[in-house]
């Protein structure tokens, strides 16, 4: 962990952003977007992810890569799962 | 020597004897709860995975069950943990400016701001078991596919939908509470005055734990909650 | 180092405080390594009782010894004790905590407190396996495959899965200690490139189990929520894909398989330079064939599944995925190999295991290759050959690697030397048992006999004879070790700090180490495996 100290502005700022990135989720669903309802909430989510991991988790002030290392690891290894599991699913043409 | 612990001038009563200096026990601390929160990622996600493929098979019916949740208490819930998260974070940054006052207003706002979710949680738990929407013997989920009111739900996926509703935000539940026991804790301390700027790293990785647990349920809510409201 | 003179009682982490609260309460990582030894001895010794039943009751062809549901409950006990109980935790909760700080040049593991923790989860995951196997056991396979498990099978499946489920934090939290250790605790001049590569391959093997395990997990957790409430999650009858389970299931055991060779190949990459006295050849290929196999191990799991009902093309990318992990594994035998090449070797009893691994393990993967291609694997899955596959790896590799790193550190370990004809003896034997019990299998399965089976056709029983004749010399070779180990702590020579003239820091501090591990703490400004600057062995000291 760094010594690094985030100013009160900072905090409350993100603190906002998620807040409004919250609404934004939530009025959306309402709207009819097709298929694409579902991308605009998972990347509203990870904008939001992103901003306590980088900000309030203090990511981007890390001065090693290590956590950022570790981080991504475990998203990766994640997808793996989630992704080759859904080429199985996706191509068994159930009748 | 039964006992040689090289000697460090400034020996802060927090160093344990197996790490050089106070630098190495934070930097282990530190790599240490960021390991554990991947596990914990691959944790959830297992249940991610079967979420995932459930609802690409079933997504009419999961649909139809989502909409049954309720929104606003989604939302209210979200914005209480959003909320937590800030204060944890002022709850540290108070720690490394050496404000013992503002830890502890800080720490005691996130206790109750978790309770408060936990709180809704229970609400909401309790409205779904008095719909017969809890598994089990007693489901009966009575509704139709949004868009076509002539195709009723099918039993069983929407009984899947609940079983992973419960699941998940029964697992996320379950650290949450896990998450107040240790705010709990570090509150008490935090009022002893056991946190300072040279040495606050259970509040700081306490402090991962809960934005981690916070991250888990801004995925949580768009997933179950709003799978489909546009009808 | 220091070497006290022998009648001076010299203080070592072993006689440091006596007492059995000193061992209980302890937060040695030498002494609960000893702990963990205990422990996995133990459950060794359930886990093959359980072995020569199956070979017991496979003597003749009809089922004649026990029933069909207790022959069940006989295979799938003994693969979950031998796999999550046994294999699982070996090297890695014993060598591993022994060594790596050790060999990293630290007073103890990052975290020592959770490291005691990681053993009383798997005592109390013990205390729970054995109380569900003396009060009915399960028979579901130790794959727990639905919905039998959860839907069908009247077993104790609950408990097993519980039990289970806590020995993975065992293994997480011991991952998690290895690789913060190896992170944050080397000391001064031990860079990464000059790292022993037993420390690289147990890295790598903390990471699978960071990543891996959480999912056998939570997948536990949904088989009991399944079991108990019938939710249909792995219920065809209720919407639910039993082949969801196996996903989950595979996604962490295949790459458990590999937690469980690396440590081994590990210690092979120690033994092998040592006896050869000749630096390791390649050392960055070695460390990157670890890491490579973590991550590629992570890539392949649904060719347990081939005939399962995935689809083809999810079947074709998990076989071309299967050939890739080979590479890296056949990576270390190649350079094994090389290292011993014009190299002076000694045939010392780690050196026996060593060489033994290497032919075994060889044989092992190459059956895995045969497995990976879809259409062989279509007539031999479920079948004998399958069992002889992952026996020559899991016995024929892991086992055969940690017989050699127990005799290869015992001095260290203990302060006393082993018998060392029995120790060429006994490796001889295990080497001899191992192939006469488990290549008759690799026929057996190719001429179609089906595993889990209690009885089969009468023209397969001169072969089930001969596996089951040596499981016995298997078992014999296997109690050698644990008789002439206990010996030797009584009547053994007194060891050296550095009996073998090995490299590495954990040689250069005294047998066995005082509680802090080193007198003065090392500062390293060599590189590793550096054997032309390694004097030849020293003399074991007669005494005792």
């Amino acid at each position: 962990m760094s010594e690094h100290i985030v100013s009160a502005k900072t905090n409350i700022a993100v603190w906002l952003t998620l807040l409004v990135l919250t609404g934004v989720t939530a009025g959306v669903a309402f709207i009819d977007l097709g298929p694409f309802n579902t991308v605009v909430a998972l990347v509203i989510a990870t904008v939001k992810a992103l901003l306590v991991v980088l900000i309030f988790m203090h990511v981007k002030y890390a001065s090693e890569k290590l956590v950022k290392v570790v981080v991504i690891s475990a998203i990766f290894f994640l997808m793996l799962l989630l992704g080759l599991s859904l080429a199985d699913y996706t191509t068994r043409m159930l009748m | 020597m039964a006992d040689s612990p090289t000697a460090v001038e400034h020996h802060n009563p927090a160093l344990k004897h197996h790490f050089v200096d106070m630098e190495q026990q934070r930097e282990a601390s530190s790599l240490g709860m960021w390991l554990f929160l991947a596990t914990e990622i691959m944790f959830f996600g297992g249940m991610f995975c079967a979420y995932l493929i459930y609802r690409y098979w079933y997504f009419p019916d999961f649909a139809a069950a989502s909409s049954s949740l309720d929104i606003t208490l989604g939302t209210v819930n979200t914005a209480v943990l959003i909320c937590s998260s800030l204060t944890v974070v002022m709850a540290v940054r108070a720690a490394q400016l050496g404000k013992r006052q503002q830890q502890v207003v800080y720490l005691a706002l996130t206790l109750v701001l978790g309770l408060a979710f936990l709180g809704v949680k229970a609400i909401e738990w309790t409205s779904k078991f008095e719909e017969h929407h809890v598994p089990g013997p007693t489901f009966n989920f009575q509704g139709s596919i949004p868009g076509h009111p002539d195709q009723p739900v099918d039993q069983h996926h929407a009984q899947l939908f609940f079983s992973l509703y419960f699941a998940m935000t029964g697992m996320h539940a379950l650290h949450m509470i896990i998450g107040v026991g240790i705010f709990a804790y570090l509150l008490y301390h935090a009022w002893k005055g056991a946190y300072t700027p040279e040495y606050h790293t259970p509040l700081e990785n306490s402090g991962l734990y809960w934005h981690f647990v916070d991250i888990v349920w801004i995925y949580l809510f768009p997933l179950l909650y709003l799978i489909d409201r546009k009808k | 180092m220091a070497t006290a003179a022998i009648t001076a009682e010299r203080e070592t982490y072993l006689n440091q405080e006596y007492g059995i609260k000193s061992w209980l309460l302890t937060v040695d990582h030498k002494r609960i390594a000893l702990l963990y030894l205990l422990s996995i001895t133990f459950f060794f010794f359930i886990g093959g009782f359980f072995a020569l039943l199956i070979r017991l009751e496979l003597l003749t062809p009809a089922g004649d010894l026990v029933q069909a549901d207790t022959y069940n409950k006989l295979f799938t006990m003994h693969g979950q004790v031998m796999v999550f109980f046994f294999l699982i935790p070996s090297i890695p909760a014993v060598l591993g905590n022994f060594l790596v700080p050790l060999m990293i040049g630290a007073k103890d593991l990052a975290f020592p407190r959770i490291n005691l923790l990681s053993w009383y989860l798997y005592i109390i995951a013990g205390v729970l396996m054995l109380h569900c196997m003396l009060t009915g056991g399960v028979d579901t396979g130790w794959t727990f495959y639905t919905p039998f498990s959860t839907a069908f099978s009247n077993t104790k499946v609950i408990e097993a899965g519980l039990a289970i489920f806590i020995s993975g934090f065992s293994s997480i939290l011991t991952g998690l200690n290895f690789v913060v250790t190896i992170h944050r605790m080397r000391a001064p001049g031990m860079t990464w490139n000059r790292l022993p590569l037993f420390i690289w391959a147990h890295y790598a093997t903390s990471i699978i189990q960071l990543l891996g395990t959480p999912v056998i997990a939570v997948t536990l957790v949904l088989v009991v929520l399944e079991r108990a409430l019938h939710l249909g999650i792995f219920d065809p009858t209720r919407g639910g894909d039993p082949l969801l389970f196996q996903h989950l299931f595979w996604f962490y055991s295949h790459p458990a398989v590999y937690i469980m060779i690396l440590p081994s190949m590990g210690v092979v990459t120690e033994i092998v330079p040592c006896f050869s006295r000749k630096r390791i050849f390649g050392y960055k290929f070695v460390a990157l064939s670890s890491i490579s196999i973590a991550v590629f191990g992570f890539l392949v799991w649904a060719h347990h599944m081939f005939v399962a009902g995935i689809s083809l093309y999810a079947a074709l990318i998990f076989s071309a995925l299967s050939y890739l992990v080979a590479v890296p594994s056949a990576v270390k035998v190649f350079n094994w190999t090389a290292t011993m090449y014009k190299g002076s070797i000694t045939f010392s009893t780690p050196m026996l295991y060593a060489f033994g691994f290497i032919g075994l393990f060889l044989m092992g993967g190459l059956t895995g290759l045969f497995l990976a291609a879809l259409g062989i694997d279509v007539h031999v899955t479920d079948t004998y050959f399958v069992v002889a596959h992952f026996h020559y790896i899991m016995v024929g590799g892991a086992v055969m690697g940690y017989l050699g790193g127990m005799h290869f550190w015992w001095p260290k370990i203990s302060g006393r030397m082993y018998p060392e004809s029995l120790g060429r003896l006994a490796a001889v034997i295990v080497f001899l048992g191992f192939n006469l019990t488990f290549f008759p299998q690799f026929i057996l399965g190719y001429l179609g006999m089906p595993r889990r089976y209690w009885q089969y056709p009468p023209e397969f029983q001169v072969l089930n004879v001969l596996s089951t004749a040596g499981s016995t010399i298997l078992a014999v070779g296997y109690l050698l070790p644990m008789v002439y180990f206990l010996w030797s702590m009584r009547y053994g020579k007194i060891a050296p700090d550095n009996p073998w003239g090995a490299s590495g820091l954990e040689w250069m501090t005294s047998s066995p180490p005082p509680t802090f591990n080193f007198d003065h703490p090392p500062v390293v400004d060599w590189e590793a495996y550096d054997y032309e600057n390694i004097p030849a062995p020293q003399e074991a000291r007669s005494g005792g």
